[in-house]
């Protein structure tokens, strides 16, 4: 191929085209509001800046050192403020707005001990790429180092967890320091940028005057991919034979999903998401493989594993992904596209960098296949693939569980069936309920499954949920819960009520940390540490306390009604799903093992049976009917045993009867 | 292996924290660090010396440049360029001694800076390597105290 540079360049000649400028600027007035030119309180002045942003709904709780912001919010016509019942789920909720909408999400607590509560959402932000700003209240700059009441550095104490920060240090940077901080948060890699306004110049004088442009010379993040490392990707999926689209976040965050779906079905490319790239790839598809990784489906694992070429359109090569390193997809190539140059070559070396904006670069990559008249060559590796599909499906029906109790993945199944893959958000929390979600809730379009992936923060998703129902009014939102994790933020619930949010959350409740349970029940000789939760509060009386509606279920008969109920009510809903505490997040790759040492895939070539289970899961204290009755009566770790055994009902009998 | 990082960064307060707290986040020790305005006031230089290998180099430099206060990192280390550390070396010096204590720090250019009954303060600058010889020469002595600036360092590039 004799191709100029110039011609591969047309590309990116499409309107779709997005520049570090365009992507940055002011969604709102800018330097256009009526408030330009004014004379104001810097307090005045923060609330206009965030009207001047475009700002619409911000998150907060207030104290003596914003006291004075929100006086000012006070006026505002703009900003609506939604008041959360703790910082962290201030945050949270901003974060549910910004992964929901794609707009930064904003919060504004006090000094002290409001700005410390944020450490943790800023902290989940950042790791997911979540554009934020954080406004703090500080102390009055006198007093700044002198361990005054309610002070705290929190631009030193948050330093690693966010992209940029600034300490405000006159009010002639205030609005500049506002534009540069939407600026930042929302291009290149997105992230949190935290404002920290000692209070005295909340109370200064000041002239409005707000920038539309902005002037960072060591801020320039490389939008427009190498032409020519564009054509040699090209010349790799060419040749490819057993290529596989690895899906990340940026995929969502570059709003690139339409591209993704473009290059997958031009060169018939299977693809696999990860937790963060869930959505940007539609599950109706048949190319979509669903997740990969540490309780991902067999046949994405093994694909990943015996690919020729692995192109990693915004994803990171998490350790949950990944595996042992060493190990995997050990004869891969890899073609690494991502806005952040560190990403590339950190974990696993590419042999095609790409430094770039995702849309732009898989539209390049796109125009030059067809330039090239590229033909898809994967046939064989797709029908290889279906075999393994076939042959290791990520559930069975006919897997034997205990009839009188509802099964996890059943629910999660039913949940998904009622809600409409496209318009429904569904946020998770952290644990096995976050992995069965993962697995089983199917989803069209970006945006509309939030999870804490980086980070795993428990307490995120009930909150996110919330900030995402307040940005998407209508919306069908539901957080899948555990019961852990939801009594990290349950406090919300007031928020949600008194809001008029009609958040939906289903606890998957097992009574217990469903997911250490699992490593100790698997790891840890069944030495249960600090990981029941026996017993928990009545979760219908608190809904009931909050004003929300409730319903407890336990019997696998009611799933299915109790989940219409709750998905046709208007109100708040919190939907109590007895589970039980045994059941572990399968199929497992076990923390340090290879991709394809997976543990717990269904094998139809044996039956409808969980196979591959280390000696160390055959329980030895445990309910062993109970466990059997799950994996259809044998374990695959002891295949010569085939000896009777007792149904889980007669063991139930003789557990009852032993009291 | 050791690599020269000059950085420059915006000189604001907090900077430094931010450059040397993201280094030593990412498993990185500092085995030597200066600061300093540089010609453009409203910038710093920060000379670090860290040691490590070429992936996780790139990977400190990545992460580094990704800082919104940084603007530009040169690598130092391998371009020949020039390098300069200054050392204060108070050695024992009884008066029959002293003559020969100050012709070893003529030799190396050193400047005597301070004279005490029984001991001689000399200041000396110049690359590790020299620095080190004029140590060891001392050490015969006796030291009583060295004090020693981080490494700065400036390419040798004569493009302008
Ligand atoms: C804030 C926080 N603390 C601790 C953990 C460690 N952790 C991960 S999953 C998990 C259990 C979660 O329990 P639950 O919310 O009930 O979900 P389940 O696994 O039972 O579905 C814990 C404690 C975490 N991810 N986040
Ligand atoms: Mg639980």
């Amino acid at each position: 191929m004799t191709e100029k540079i110039s011609s591969a360049n047309d590309a990116f000649k499409s309107p779709a085209k997005r520049t570090a400028g365009s992507v940055g600027a002011p969604r709102g007035l800018g330097s256009r509001t009526e408030k330009q030119g004014q004379r104001m309180l810097g307090a005045e002045a923060v609330v206009a800046s965030l009207e001047a942003e475009g700002v619409d709904t911000v998150f907060g709780y207030p104290g003596g050192q914003a006291i004075k912001i929100y006086d000012a919010l006070y006026d505002s016509h703009q900003l609506n403020h939604v008041l959360a019942r703790h910082e962290q789920g201030a945050v949270h909720m901003a974060d549910g707005y910004a992964r929901s909408t794609g707009k930064p999400g904003v919060a504004i607590v006090t000094s002290g001990p409001g700005a410390t509560n944020t450490v943790t959402g800023i902290a989940t932000a950042y790791m997911d790429s979540v554009p934020m700003v954080v406004i703090t209240g500080q102390v009055p700059r006198a007093v700044i180092g002198t361990d005054s009441f309610q002070e705290s550095d929190i631009v030193g104490i948050t330093m690693p967890v966010v992209k940029h920060s600034f300490l405000l240090q006159s009010t002639d940077e205030l609005t500049t320091t506002f534009r540069e901080a939407f600026h930042i948060a929302t291009t290149g890699r997105p992230g949190p940028v935290l404002i920290d306004i000692p209070s005295d110049l909340a109370g200064s004088e000041m002239v409005f005057e707000y920038p539309d442009e902005v002037n960072i010379p060591s801020y320039k993040p490389t939008y427009r991919g190498n032409a020519k490392q564009i054509r040699a990707a090209c010349r790799l999926i060419e040749e490819a034979e057993r290529p596989v689209l690895y899906v990340g976040g940026g995929c969502v965050i570059s709003d690139a999903s339409e591209e993704v779906v473009r290059l997958a079905n031009l060169m018939r490319i299977p693809v696999v998401t990860t937790l963060m790239g869930k959505g940007a790839f539609p599950k109706s598809d048949p190319l979509n493989l669903g997740p990969v990784g540490m309780h991902g489906a067999k046949y994405s694992n093994l694909a990943m594993t015996e690919a020729d070429l692995i192109i990693a359109a915004g994803a990171r090569f998490s350790d949950r992904v990944t595996g042992k390193l060493d190990r995997f997809a050990p004869n891969a190539k890899v073609i690494h596209i991502d806005i952040d140059p560190a990403e590339i070559g950190k974990i696993r070396e590419a042999q095609v960098p790409i430094v770039g904006d995702l849309k732009g670069v898989l539209q390049g990559l796109i125009s030059q296949l067809e330039k090239d008249d590229a033909h898809p060559n994967t046939q064989t590796w797709l029908a290889e693939i279906d075999q393994w599909r076939d042959r290791f499906p990520i559930y069975h029906p006919g897997l034997k569980d205990a009839e009188d109790e509802i099964v996890p993945e059943r629910v999660m199944m039913e949940l998904s069936r009622q809600l409409d893959p496209a318009s429904s958000i569904v946020v998770t929390e952290v644990g096995q309920h976050q992995m069965w979600a993962h697995q089983f809730i199917d989803r069209e379009k970006p945006r509309t499954f939030l999870s804490s992936g980086g980070l795993g923060t428990m307490g995120f998703g009930f909150p996110a949920a919330v900030g995402a129902a307040i940005a998407n009014p209508g919306a069908q939102v539901v957080c899948i819960a555990g019961d852990g994790s939801f009594q990290m933020n349950s406090q919300e619930m007031a928020t949600a009520a008194i809001n008029g949010v009609p958040v939906k959350v289903l606890i998957m409740d097992n009574r217990c940390l469903g997911m250490v349970h699992q490593w100790q029940k698997l790891f840890y000789d069944e030495r249960y540490s600090q990981t029941l939760l026996e017993p928990n509060p009545d979760f219908v009386k608190l809904a009931d306390a909050y004003g929300w509606e409730g319903k407890r279920i336990m019997h696998p008969d009611e799933v299915e009604g109790a989940i219409a109920e709750m998905l046709a009510s208007e109100k708040p809903y919190l939907l109590d799903v007895a589970i039980s505490r045994e059941q572990n997040v399968y199929p497992m790759v076990a923390p340090g093992s290879a991709l394809d040492d997976i543990m717990g895939a269904i094998d139809v070539a044996v039956g409808a049976v969980r196979t591959d289970m280390p000696a160390s899961a055959v329980p030895q204290t445990s309910p062993c009917a109970t466990i059997d009755a799950q994996f259809g009566g044998r374990w695959e770790a002891q295949p010569g045993d085939t000896g009777e055994r007792m149904s889980a009902e007669e063991f139930q009998a003789e557990k009852e009867g032993a009291r | 292996m050791k690599h020269v990082l000059s950085v420059l960064v915006e000189n604001k307060p907090g900077v430094l924290s931010r450059v040397t707290g993201l280094v030593s986040r990412r498993g990185f020790n500092i085995e030597s660090l200066s600061v300093g305005p540089v010609e453009d006031p409203t910038m710093s230089r920060v000379t670090a010396v860290v040691d490590a290998d070429d992936v996780a180099y790139e990977q400190i430099t990545k992460q580094l440049h990704k800082l919104i206060s940084v603007h530009k990192i040169t690598d130092l280390t391998d371009d020949g360029a020039i390098e300069r550390e200054l050392v204060l070396f108070k050695v024992n010096a009884s008066p029959e001694r002293r003559n020969e204590i100050i012709e070893i720090s003529n030799i190396f250019r050193g400047k005597i800076v301070d004279v005490g009954r029984n001991s001689l303060t000399i200041e000396a600058t110049g690359d590790a390597s020299k620095l080190q010889g004029l140590e060891d020469l001392f050490r015969a002595y006796g030291i009583k105290e060295i004090v020693r600036t981080g490494k700065i360092a400036m390419s040798r590039n004569a493009k302008d």
